[in-house]
């Protein structure tokens, strides 16, 4: 009988792994699972041209729906799976049906983390993950609307800067010294800063937000002992890996679904990928990524696993974020302790930092600069090892390093 | 819909039909034509959705930005037709525009 493999998750991962599957040659039946209403779809624009209102809705899907056809993919939409059951291989379902599975793939992603303090179910209080929440958020995000971002991280600043160009008043709580503290060098979180400020957005640094206030729907943002007025909050401090299906199955989980290189969890006919996973990543250093670069290749390596024919996963992670007209594009993990130098000037609003660790390129963040972000992508695959004074030389163009 | 047509490396051809203001990357993807990535989605942040556009067509065709100039330059062997596809928005005068796809995007 022909071998059924199941993707639980129907984001960018699982879709990959449908598409990677076919290509490989697998012939057996397949079937791709979702617990939203939509086939599956970019979430990157979400927080930027869909907010903005320029990108329609249906242009986020990543598949027309002959592809689902053509692939001989299942696609089952607004059903989740409830549990599975590793030794009779099945896996029960909201509606409930129960799939039997030959190999399993688990790509569920991640879901916000909520914000705990005071308040936090006051309408008018906004999280974005889901084309529902952008939906959710439009009939409040108007011009000239007070709106308060819990979090400067990547979401909380793109929402800032939509919201800055639609004529919203927007302030930022930050609870770190300076923004996107997690994922980006001193440099760039200090570059962002005056651009957000050139936006006309306030920045509350340092300021941890203690509760929200208001009778009918949020009316306050209660951060440093003041009342900050707020006609809507969009709450953006991170995410949380969906890992409690593999979990409940026993499957090894630990802030996420851990994965060997292959994507295999502890169970060989079940793998994962995606947010979702937690990995070693190129260094050896357990990660859990949350990108589509991480979704799409891991997905990839999945596929090949799940057909008999495992390749390490070792790409370079890379991601981008879009605020104003600037692009951030960044590869490589960078990590405390990296001697970093800036080429190019901030000023001109054109730059790049390396991320140096034992003299090998480590990481770049780019601004305005793909050949920086790409040669540096290149120069970090290959562990390169470039004098810092040459990588800081503008005289010197980035193709002489590849 | 105006249409454009995918010529693989091995000759194949696949006629799509885009929506007027869509990408032609979105096109391709949504149809899933072979050899157009786009792994960032159309963001001109992956430089995996490189097309080499047919001579006729060329002047029909918005100029490039500075970002898409300097990612093309890296993109898989470049050639002065090369464009990025997530870069060519759908008007009617690109109907019936035929593109070729390179061996590689990586």
């Amino acid at each position: 009988m022909a071998k059924h493999f199941v993707i639980i998750g129907a984001g960018q991962a699982g879709v990959q792994a449908v598409q990677s599957l076919r290509a490989g040659g697998f012939v057996g039946r397949l079937t791709l699972l979702g617990d939203e209403a939509y086939p599956p779809y970019q979430r990157p624009p979400l927080s930027k041209a869909y907010l903005l209102g320029t990108f329609a809705r249906e242009r986020l899907f990543l598949k027309g729906d002959e592809f689902y056809h053509e692939a001989g993919c299942e696609l089952v939409l607004n059903t989740r799976a409830t549990a599975i059951d590793r030794a009779a291989r099945t896996i029960a379902l909201s509606d409930g049906r129960t799939l039997s599975y030959d190999k399993l793939l688990i790509a569920t992603g991640t879901r916000v983390r909520k914000l705990r303090c005071l308040g936090t179910d006051l309408p008018g209080i906004h999280y974005l993950r889901d084309i529902a929440d952008v939906d959710g958020l439009q009939s409040e995000f108007k011009p000239g609307a007070r709106m308060a971002v819990v979090g400067g991280g990547y979401i909380g600043l793109e929402v800032a800067a939509v919201g800055a160009k639609r004529g919203l008043q927007v302030t930022v709580f930050e609870s770190a010294a300076r923004l996107m503290p997690r994922t980006v060098s001193k440099p760039v979180s200090d570059f962002y800063a005056q651009e957000h400020l050139k936006a006309g957005v306030t920045l509350e640094l340092n300021t941890l937000v203690a509760g929200f206030e208001g009778k009918d729907r949020v009316e306050a943002v209660r951060a440093g002992g003041v009342s900050h007025p707020a006609d809507l909050v969009l709450v953006g401090i991170g995410v949380v890996p969906n890992d409690e299906l593999a979990a409940a199955a026993g499957l090894t989980c630990s802030d996420g679904i851990v994965v060997d290189r292959n994507a295999m969890t502890s169970d060989p006919a079940i793998f994962a990928a995606g947010d979702c996973t937690r990995h070693h990543g190129r260094d050896g250093v357990e990660i859990r990524l949350e990108c589509v670069q991480n979704a799409i290749d891991q997905a990839k390596h999945a596929a090949l696993a799940m057909m008999d024919r495992p390749k390490d996963y070792g790409e370079v992670p890379w991601f981008w974020s879009d605020q104003y007209d600037l692009k951030l594009q960044i590869a490589g993990l960078a990590r405390p302790g990296d001697s970093i130098v800036v080429r190019g000037d901030p000023a001109l609003r054109k730059f790049a930092v390396f991320h140096l660790r034992a003299g090998r390129v480590a990481a770049v963040e780019a601004v305005n600069a793909a050949p920086e972000y790409l040669i540096g992508k290149k120069l970090i695959a290959a562990d390169a090892e470039i004098p810092p004074e040459k990588l800081v030389d503008t005289s010197l163009a980035m193709k002489a390093f590849a | 819909m105006p249409k454009v047509t995918f010529i693989q490396p091995d000759g194949a051809k696949q006629t799509v039909e885009i929506p007027l203001g869509w990408s032609v990357m979105e096109g391709a993807v949504r149809t899933n034509v072979l050899g157009i990535d786009a792994d960032c989605g159309g963001a001109c942040a992956c430089a995996t959705c490189h097309v080499q556009v047919e001579p006729e067509w060329q002047g029909k065709l918005p100029e490039k930005s500075e970002m898409e100039e300097a990612m093309l330059d890296f993109a898989i062997e470049p050639t002065p037709s090369s464009r990025l596809s997530c870069q060519l928005r759908m008007t009617s005068d690109m109907d019936g525009m035929v593109v070729r796809v390179p061996p590689s995007q990586h």
